[in-house]
């Protein structure tokens, strides 16, 4: 099902993945889960705990987690995935995501060339974990055209 | 009683409960029962062994139970429990394993590190691993492809040995996506390769190819062909395209994406319809010299490459031709159709179609054999024969009558059958067959045309028979 995302986030990503460049970059997507679409109403950025190799790595403590889903279930909201950028790399899940991936959430990546945003795709953990699947996703501004 | 609040990533298998109140002493009681009353959650949860998934984080109010007693942390009534899920990932590296093994990538400025780490991330689906399924797969695992989709229901056969160099002669009888998978791991354990054992069908089509990056059909036959095409336009994917036929080949690159700079044009665009069904043989009719499908896959394989890696000049527009025998090459130019049904201006095809029918092949289900509906199987053949009158006609060539026949038959190879009818017996029943089904089904077609609408077709030919009827006899 597809995903829309209410307000200009993928611009949101796409900033906070040059900031971070060279390193990766990671937040929180939040919003709701309906019955034929994910719709992302908020996101919010995390620090990468991975100081050894940020280039090529991302975490997010669980102490962040921990803050951030009390904050969202306060206003209503659900933590429904999560960013992260590629620094020159394609916007393709590695296998380090995918050991790491979870079902039902979804998670968006952002490919950072030279400094400047590129591709972003968004993917979800198939049923038996063997892969990601990529999701179909959508702005607000695009929603109205978009086909269901 | 604690208060468990469950992430969203759980909420399907806790019919979208986001909190539980569950009894227990401590966090492992808890947990357990939590999972007892959930059952789904369970492997979610716990691994094999029944220890928390390293993935899992468990937290008792603010602190980690890691930094507690673990499983053994007790619980008060009014605690929060929370289960929060490890959030880590990244982009892939190489190892040093791996930076030996593609050396010779890496020293090449048109690859580097870069280039092979693109390779690392991609993923190519196959569909078949025969003539040219096994040098596709081959190649594409040696160059470090990090996930290789395989599609094949067969099994290896004694006369794939001659092509398909992926199996080898311990591997006839058993099926090809094993013996495909054991062969890929050998040259790289790096590749991640899925399989499906199943036909490629409009109804799995979509959901097998949208995980994959790039789409390539080695199956050579029309209604996949077509079928394949169609995914890949529909969902904007590139389709490596390939073809074979005993001393030429075709390769070329059809990817028809909307809005995208290089959008080439697609199969239906240079053939909207399919020739009529038996009118162009199989390999398995026609022969095909066993190193063609090597050079056309490593072609293809080469051009699956070079889209991954974004360089070079792809065959998207172009048409590759190959002459074995005359050893050349030629290039035809390809143009977009813009009345193209499926990639045009005002496409018609939104959906998948039926595409065994579109190509003219009738199917029925029978004893859970796909057959078409004027085929008769070996065994019904057999029964006949037994009793009835029946006019066995053998429509291959005076060399494959010698390696074997089916007693009673009579030869008119099929070239000379327009010429030859007055020979047919319109008195009794007629069956015709060949090796494998393929040009029998045209001399039924022939003979029907021609007044004899009884005429029945052998399916599987009389490799059936032997397989069915007659152990004895030679298959070629």
């Amino acid at each position: 099902m597809p995903i829309i995302f209410e307000k200009p986030h993928l611009t949101e990503i796409q900033r906070h993945g040059e900031a971070t460049y060279p390193h990766e970059c990671c937040g929180f997507l939040l919003g709701r889960v309906e019955t034929d679409r994910r719709i992302v109403q908020q996101i919010r950025a995390a620090s990468n705990q991975r100081n050894d190799s940020p280039q090529n790595r991302y975490e997010i403590s669980p102490k962040d987690y921990l803050h951030v889903d009390r904050e969202a279930r306060e206003s209503g909201l659900d933590i429904i995935g999560f960013y992260h950028s590629h620094p020159d790399h394609p916007a393709r899940p590695s296998a380090f995501d995918l050991e790491n991936a979870w079902p039902g959430l979804v998670y968006v990546i952002v490919a950072v060339t030279h400094g400047k945003a590129g591709e972003i795709t968004a993917w979800l953990l198939s049923d038996d974990r063997s892969r990601f699947l990529p999701e179909e996703f959508a702005t607000a501004t695009d929603f109205k055209n978009f086909q269901f | 009683m604690a208060k468990i609040l469950i992430p969203s990533a759980l909420r399907a298998f806790t019919n979208g409960q986001s909190e539980a109140y569950i009894n227990g002493a401590t966090i492992g009681q808890v947990l357990g029962n939590f999972a007892e009353q959930f059952p789904q959650v369970r492997r979610h949860l716990y691994d094999d062994q029944g220890r928390l998934r390293n993935f899992v984080n468990v937290f008792l109010g603010d602190d980690d139970v890691r930094s507690l007693k673990k499983e053994a942390t007790p619980v008060k009534d009014g605690d929060v429990i929370s289960i929060v899920p490890a959030v880590a990932g990244g982009t892939p590296e190489l190892s040093k394993e791996e930076i030996s093994r593609y050396s010779r990538h890496l020293i090449l400025p048109e690859v580097g590190m870069d280039g092979q780490k693109k390779l690392k991330a991609a993923s190519v689906l196959i569909i078949g691993t025969g003539g040219l399924g096994s040098p596709l797969a081959m190649y594409l695992a040696a160059a470090g492809v990090g996930r290789l989709g395989l599609v094949d229901f067969d099994v290896v056969d004694a006369s794939n040995l001659q092509r398909q160099v992926i199996h080898n002669t311990r591997a006839v009888g058993r099926p090809k996506l094993a013996s495909a998978k054991e062969y890929i791991l050998s040259i790289n354990p790096n590749v991640q390769v899925d399989t499906y054992e199943t036909r490629f069908t409009s109804e799995n089509a979509f959901e097998i190819a949208a995980g994959y990056d790039i789409v390539i059909d080695g199956t050579d036959n029309f209604p996949t062909r077509y079928l394949v095409n169609d995914v890949c336009v529909l969902l904007g994917k590139p389709n490596v395209y390939g073809s074979i036929f005993r001393f030429d080949g075709q390769a070329s690159v059809f990817w028809a994406k909307k809005g995208y700079a290089r959008r080439g044009p697609c199969y239906r665009c240079l053939y909207p319809e399919p020739p009529p069904p038996g009118l162009v043989p199989s390999c398995a009719e026609g022969g095909v010299l066993g190193v063609l499908p090597g050079i056309i896959g490593c072609i293809q394989a080469n051009e699956a490459i070079k889209i991954i890696l974004g360089k070079g000049d792809l065959l998207i527009g172009r048409l590759l031709l190959f002459d074995a025998l005359g050893m050349k090459f030629r290039e035809l130019k390809l143009r977009r159709d813009p009345k193209c049904p499926v990639c045009g201006e005002q496409p018609t095809i939104h959906e998948l179609i039926d595409y065994e029918q579109f190509c003219g092949v009738t199917v029925v289900e029978e004893d859970g054999k796909r057959v078409n509906s004027f085929d008769i199987t070996a065994k019904q053949l057999a029964g006949k024969l037994a009793g009835e009158p029946i006019f066995l006609l053998d429509v291959r060539e005076p060399e494959e009558y010698q390696i074997c026949f089916i007693p009673g038959a009579t030869l008119i190879p099929l070239k000379q059958l327009p010429e030859r009818l007055t020979e047919i017996d319109g008195t009794r029943e007629i069956v015709a067959y060949c090796r494998t089904g393929k040009r029998s089904a045209q001399a039924v077609e022939l003979l029907r045309q021609a007044g004899y609408t009884s005429a029945k077709n052998l399916a599987g030919g009389i490799h059936a028979w032997a397989d069915e009827v007659d152990p004895s006899m030679s298959k070629y």
